[in-house]
Parts: structure tokens; C-alpha cells; sequence
């Protein structure tokens, strides 16, 4: 029964420094309350959309140009494959004892572990499109960049967005530990509990879990809206032959 | 404000009767040579940390990919159900769950395992649903059952798919692990988090989790390579 209300009481204590201030555990400063959690947000979420900005800029047109040639096949497949193995926080250590802290730094491991999923999604996106469509296309006199503007980009945009998806998550996630880089971020008062106590941790957490979760339900949304017409006609008949059917709710990595 | 802790660990480790590259933070092969030691033990918490989230985390999601093989309309709530599991930040999801199962190995482990679940599923339900019709036609008129039909045609075709799934399941969990100090679990991440201005020290704790991830990658694709031989012979 005690413990019970234990736990209930830790998570109530969470709640509560999320919507109200009080005094740090050192005492002296005042610290939770919505107005710091939103700046934390704030700042969480700056560097955060910087980071996809950048990485969205640099691997959407990469992966394009590589699928549109059916070139760079192994560094747009095995760019993945490495940026799995190194490990976020491992990146971001490496990033505060070579290169250094603050917010530029925390953005550009961002963006290192942004660019794999996006890229390897748009080229995947792209090899996907029917060799019949593109054939088409170039039957109708389109040039090499109409035919990438008006029929692969529009086409690969379902598969393109699950690589933004993936890659949004981890970035928020990692976001969290930029704390360590000296970024105040949601991850301060989880990373610093002589300050704000384990209700403190508790409280970011929940606002961290959230928030990942409300980006990564938006950006499904957006990936639904952005997909073709043609395409989403093209599925619907499917459902009938429910065996072929593949993971309806998740387009996550198109290749493994 | 974030440098208060981190000055104060850095003070648990003396480093002050060392060379003057160590007191610099620098990249020294001395120290590391010296001192490699003191990573042998958080390298093997670490292989523990990901092992048993990886095995158990399996058997989880393998199972409930052969239910929702069976019963189709589990595939869409199960995929919700582990994708969100899967969404929640690691930093986060090792805090969350401390009311309840305490500051630990269990913590660590539990968290670990939800990673993994969304993975593996995702890869066993589409190994199965590729496997071709003519080949599920040919075993249903040799006479198998359903059963019969599942392990000995549709699960070894699915094999390639199914240890892909394991293989992206392990690499992302070496990495997670690297964070479940948070939830006091130990491992490499525990070194890092203790002296992140020591270049030698981020090199060798960081370089052994990539490492571990290279090696424990390796194993399962030279299994693979094993168990699915028929595929060459094929070929």
C-alpha cells in the first residue's frame, strides 16, 4: 500500500514541478514552473528544428540526385548502416572532448545523426518508382529535372517523410543530452539532480516523452497528407488480399 | 549551472599524479595503455546490457509476429502499441520508469527491451508476408499443416528478413545501453558520463561501444550466412 502511494506521489510530484515553481534542492534558486519548462522547450526545440532544417537541406537533394542517376547505391544504403553503429551519445562525447560545447556543436551532431535515415529514405523512395512511370514520363518530353520535380519527388514524398520521421525522434531524443554540451535543453533537469531533484527528472521526462511523441504523430499526419492521390488509390484494393498487405500504421526504413 | 556536476565527478577520478597530457585532457596511448583495465568490466555489463534485451526482446516480438500472423487485425494495434514504445526518448523512458521498477538493472533492461520489440516484429511479420504464395500453394499440397507449413516453409524463408530485423534490433541497442547508466545500470556510458573532457577516456569508452556494435553485428551476419546456406546452393 505504501509503496503504491509512493509512486503515485513521485509522479503527482513530476506533474507538479511541471505547472509550479519551488525551491531547488540546494535551495536558493527557484526552479520548474512552466515558464523555465517552456524555455528548456524552447531551447530543446530550436536546436532540434535547426538540426532537421540543415540535415533535410543537405540529404533530401543528395538522395534525389543519387536515385535519379542509379548511382552512390553503397554510400546512400551503408551511410545508414554506420550511423547506426555510432552510437548518439557516443557522437556527442566525442563532439564536447574534440571539438567543444554549445549550441552550434549540439546542432551539428544533430545533424550528423539526422542526415543517414533521410538520406538513405529519399534514395530508397526514389529507386522505388516504377521504371514504367518513369518511362512514361520521359515518353511525355520531360527533361531529366521535370521528370525528378513532377514524378520521383512526388512519389518518393511517403517513403522520404518516414526517413524525416525517424530521424525528427532521434534528434529530439539526443536534443536531451545536449545538456551535457552546456545547451539547456529539456535534459538539464533530468542530467542535473542535485539541482532539481528526482521529481524535477521525472517531471522533464514526461514533457520530453510528449513531445517526441506529438512530433512523431505530426510528422505521420504530414506524411499522409503529402502522399499522392494515385498512390493511396493504388493501396486501398490491397486490403483485400490481406496477407501482402505490409505494416499498415509505419513506414519507417523502407530497406533494412 | 551544468558545469557544477560535471566538475564535481570530474574531482572523483584523480588524475593530478599523471603526465602533463593527461592533466591537459589529451589523447595519451600511455594512459590508455595503463589504465585500459578499468574498462574491461563496463565493456562486459555492457555486452550483458544488450545480449539480454536483445534475446528477450526476441522472444517477445517473435511471439506476438506468429500471433498476428495467425489473427491479422493485431498487426495494426501491436505496431502502434511498440512504435510509440519505440518513440519515447531512452533519456526519458530510463526516469519514467524508475517509480516503478527502481534504480537498477531491471530499469535499464525493461527499457532496452521495448526498443527492441517495434524492430523485430516489424521484420518477422514482413519476412512472413513475403513469403510467395507458390511456395505456401506447393507445401499445402505436399499435405503440412499449418503448423508444419510455418516452420518448415515460411519461417525459413523468412529467416533472411527475421535476423535483418535482429541484427538493426542489436546495433541500436549497443547504443541505448550506452545511455543505461541513467537508470543505474552501468556499462561504457557510465566512463563517458564520469570524465567527458578526457579525450583519452571518450575515445576508449566511445571506441569500445562502437566496437561492440561492429563485432556482435558481425556474429549475426556470419550466423546468417550459416543457417541460410540453402539460399546459395539455390542460387
Amino acid at each position: 500500500m505504501n509503496t503504491t502511494l509512493a509512486f503515485l506521489g513521485q509522479f503527482g510530484g513530476a506533474v507538479e514541478f511541471i505547472f509550479k515553481e519551488r525551491e531547488s534542492v540546494g535551495g536558493g534558486v527557484k526552479i520548474g514552473g512552466l515558464g523555465e519548462i517552456s524555455d528548456l522547450a524552447a531551447t530543446h526545440l530550436l536546436v532540434s528544428v535547426v538540426a532537421m532544417a540543415v540535415a533535410c537541406a543537405i540529404s533530401i537533394p543528395i538522395g534525389l540526385y543519387l536515385g535519379h542517376k542509379g548511382r552512390g547505391e553503397f554510400l546512400a544504403i551503408s551511410v545508414s548502416n554506420v550511423g547506426r553503429a555510432v552510437p548518439a551519445i557516443v557522437l556527442l562525447f566525442f563532439f564536447i572532448a574534440f571539438v567543444g560545447n554549445g549550441f552550434t556543436n549540439v546542432a551539428f551532431v544533430l545533424i550528423l545523426l539526422a542526415i543517414p535515415p533521410i538520406l538513405t529514405n529519399t534514395y530508397v523512395g526514389v529507386r522505388q518508382v516504377e521504371p514504367d512511370v518513369v518511362d512514361a514520363a520521359r515518353g511525355m518530353g520531360m527533361t531529366g529535372p521535370q521528370l525528378v520535380r513532377l514524378v520521383r519527388l512526388p512519389l518518393a514524398l511517403p517513403t522520404i517523410f518516414a526517413g524525416i520521421r525517424i530521424s525528427a525522434v532521434s534528434v529530439l531524443a539526443t536534443a536531451t543530452i545536449g545538456t551535457y554540451a552546456n545547451l539547456q535543453t529539456l535534459g538539464e533537469p533530468i542530467l542535473v539532480p542535485q539541482q532539481y531533484g528526482f521529481e524535477g527528472a521525472l517531471g522533464a521526462a514526461i514533457v520530453v516523452a510528449l513531445i517526441t511523441i506529438a512530433a512523431d504523430a505530426g510528422i505521420g499526419l504530414m506524411q499522409q497528407a503529402v502522399t499522392p492521390k494515385g498512390i493511396k488509390l493504388a493501396e486501398e484494393p490491397k486490403a483485400e488480399h490481406r496477407r501482402r498487405l505490409s505494416l499498415p500504421t509505419r513506414r519507417r526504413e523502407a530497406s533494412t | 549551472m551544468t558545469f557544477e556536476p560535471l566538475i564535481a565527478q570530474l574531482q572523483t577520478r584523480d588524475r593530478s599524479k599523471d603526465s602533463g597530457c593527461v592533466i591537459d585532457d589529451g589523447l595519451c596511448p600511455d594512459w590508455i595503455v595503463d589504465n585500459f583495465d578499468r574498462y574491461v568490466d563496463p565493456f562486459w555489463q555492457h555486452v550483458y546490457l544488450t545480449v539480454t534485451p536483445v534475446a528477450i526482446g526476441f522472444l517477445i516480438a517473435f511471439g506476438l509476429a506468429l500471433l498476428a500472423h495467425r489473427r491479422n487485425w493485431l498487426v495494426g494495434p501491436i505496431a502502434s502499441v511498440t512504435g510509440t514504445l519505440y518513440t519515447i526518448p531512452s533519456v526519458a523512458f530510463f526516469f519514467l520508469l524508475q517509480p516503478i521498477t527502481g534504480l537498477g538493472n531491471t530499469t535499464a533492461i525493461v527499457a532496452l527491451v521495448c526498443y527492441t520489440l517495434l524492430i523485430i516484429f516489424r521484420n518477422v511479420i514482413t519476412g512472413l508476408q513475403a513469403v510467395p504464395e507458390d511456395a505456401k500453394d506447393a507445401a499445402r499440397g505436399m499435405g503440412l499443416t499449418d503448423r508444419q507449413m510455418l516452420w518448415r516453409v515460411e519461417l525459413p524463408l523468412a529467416l533472411p528478413e527475421i535476423l535483418a530485423g535482429v541484427r538493426i534490433a542489436t546495433t541500436t541497442t549497443v547504443g541505448l545501453a550506452a545511455l543505461a547508466f541513467l537508470a543505474g545500470g552501468g556499462g561504457l556510458g557510465q566512463e563517458l558520463d564520469q570524465d567527458p573532457f578526457f579525450k583519452s577516456n571518450v575515445v576508449v569508452a566511445g571506441g569500445l561501444a562502437i566496437l561492440l556494435a561492429a563485432i556482435l553485428d558481425v556474429i549475426i551476419l556470419t550466423f546468417q550466412r550459416f543457417a541460410t546456406s540453402w539460399q546459395r546452393a539455390a542460387a
